[in-house]
């Protein structure tokens, strides 16, 4: 695609005044809904997303349940004020794929086994998007599950690299994304370090890839830190006296 | 209680090794090394790493005392939620009354509230509930409350230290299911009260000197309601 606007500038800087292996600002915080078992509002960058886990409960209809482990339910919902042109309401091809993804990549990391016939339930909410979606409501999933006390091995976290203006860069914003060349958005385990997710949309060479994959991940790590942050920041404030 | 800090521990925290401790209660083992698998506090002692859970759902365990609401009546038996990821199964044989094959609306029908005993759990997770114990009843009248199940422990406190002292200011009778579902029977006052205290006993059980605390709260409301 091209166009008159200039994602890198002279400096080396990007549109938002960001240099190529910096993210977006995030903000995290857990349990910020009551009825549910878990919860968290992150905002990363423009993106606005809430997440609200409920379960393990018995699941409903009863021939999707297992007899040997839980299922995983993710839902990823667009609220129809969240982008530029209204979004019409309800799921669509895309969402119906992101839910999909996310829910395996939970399945991974969530100790199923311990709960046969139940359902886990995480419905993403984005509020407001700004491009890397996805990584947002998969990073704030794994902080509302965290904090419905679900056993899990590890606390996911996702981030996105790509290529714009020719140059591999950490979590493209939304200029970026939609001129850019390629990107890459990927979720790990972060203790272990196996990849949960892994997409491409545009094309990159071989060597572009491996340097994405390593730049999204170091990525992930910064962000899992924030996360685990999060997490301590709301269980010890209410310690008190 | 002689740490004064309690540490709060995350999943995926790595606690020890499994060469000097075993791997307790809501931990995992993964290249010999013990880690969280959930969010609670760290439980330490010589042999063990236990994570007492700080929020979840309810994770029945034989033995337990309970209270669930009846959610279908079947031909042999009813079906019971007890908080659980499933629901349980209470067998006409585990219940006070003579209990006629398909007569099981008679006694107990949905939305009816009982106490119950989790009598066993199979490899499937599938439960079965008795009504066969002490004291246990379906129970009319009353308030039920819901708190977080695993702060029950606290409510009840030290061999039952916090009930008996609410019990020895209010005049009431708490069961406290393990479920995180307490039942207060009392003039309609006091079970106002009781429920204020147990409130916030859940909102502070992870505090020191919560049972002093407490005492003195409930002191105070005795001397308010005399004046």
């Amino acid at each position: 695609m091209k166009s008159d606007i200039k994602l890198i500038d002279d400096n080396g800087k990007r549109l938002d005044g960001r240099g190529i292996d910096e993210l977006r600002k995030i903000k995290i915080e857990a349990g910020v809904l009551h009825r549910a078992d878990g919860s968290c509002y992150l905002e990363w960058g423009g993106n606005k997303v809430v997440v609200a886990v409920y379960g393990p409960r018995e699941a409903i209809p009863r021939h999707t349940q297992n007899s040997l482990r839980a299922i995983v339910n993710a839902r990823y919902n667009m609220a129809a004020f969240s982008v530029e042109d209204r979004k019409r309401p309800g799921p669509d091809r895309r969402s119906k794929e992101i839910s999909k993804v996310i829910s395996e990549a939970l399945e991974k990391i969530i100790l199923t086994e311990l709960y046969p016939r139940a359902s886990i339930d995480v419905n993403i909410e984005v509020l407001d998007a700004e491009a890397g979606t996805r990584c947002a409501g998969l990073t704030a999933a794994g902080v509302a599950l965290a904090d419905a006390g679900i056993p899990m091995k590890d606390i996911p976290v996702a981030c996105a690299a790509g290529k714009i203006a020719g140059v591999v860069v950490l979590d493209l914003g939304k200029e970026e994304d939609n001129l850019g060349d390629a990107d890459l958005p990927i979720a790990i385990s972060p203790r272990t370090g196996e990849i949960l997710l892994l997409q491409m949309d545009g094309h990159l060479t071989l060597e572009e890839f491996n340097k994405a994959v390593d730049l999204a991940i170091k990525g992930c790590y910064t962000v899992s830190e924030i996360q685990k942050n999060a997490i301590l920041n709301k269980y010890q404030s209410n310690q008190g006296v | 209680m002689q740490d004064q800090k309690r540490q709060i521990v995350f999943p995926s925290q790595i606690l020890g090794e499994i060469k000097s401790h075993k791997a307790g209660r809501g931990t995992f083992i993964e290249d010999g090394k013990i880690i969280s698998e959930r969010i609670g506090i760290l439980n330490k002692n010589s042999d063990y790493i236990n994570v007492i859970p700080l929020k979840g759902r309810y994770e029945p365990v034989i033995g337990d005392f309970v209270i669930g609401v009846v959610e279908e009546a079947l031909s042999a038996g009813w079906l019971v939620d007890i908080n659980a990821p499933s629901p349980a199964f209470l067998h006409t044989e585990e219940v006070p009354w003579d209990v006629e094959f398909g007569a099981t609306e008679k006694y107990l029908n949905t939305g009816d509230s009982i106490m119950a005993k989790v009598l066993k759990i199979d490899e499937a997770k599938k439960m079965q509930v008795t009504m066969k114990d002490r004291n246990l009843f379906k129970i009319n009248g009353g308030d039920i409350i819901e708190v977080e199940p695993s702060r029950v422990p606290r409510i009840i406190g030290k061999k039952g230290s916090m009930i008996s002292l609410i019990k020895k200011y209010i005049r009431c009778r708490i069961f406290v299911g393990q479920n995180g579902k307490i039942w207060v029977d009392a003039e309609t006052e006091n079970i106002e009260r009781v429920i204020q205290v147990i409130r916030k006993i859940e909102s502070e059980a992870i505090t020191f000197g919560l049972t002093n605390r407490i005492e003195d709260l409930l002191k105070k409301d005795i001397r308010n309601v005399q004046q």
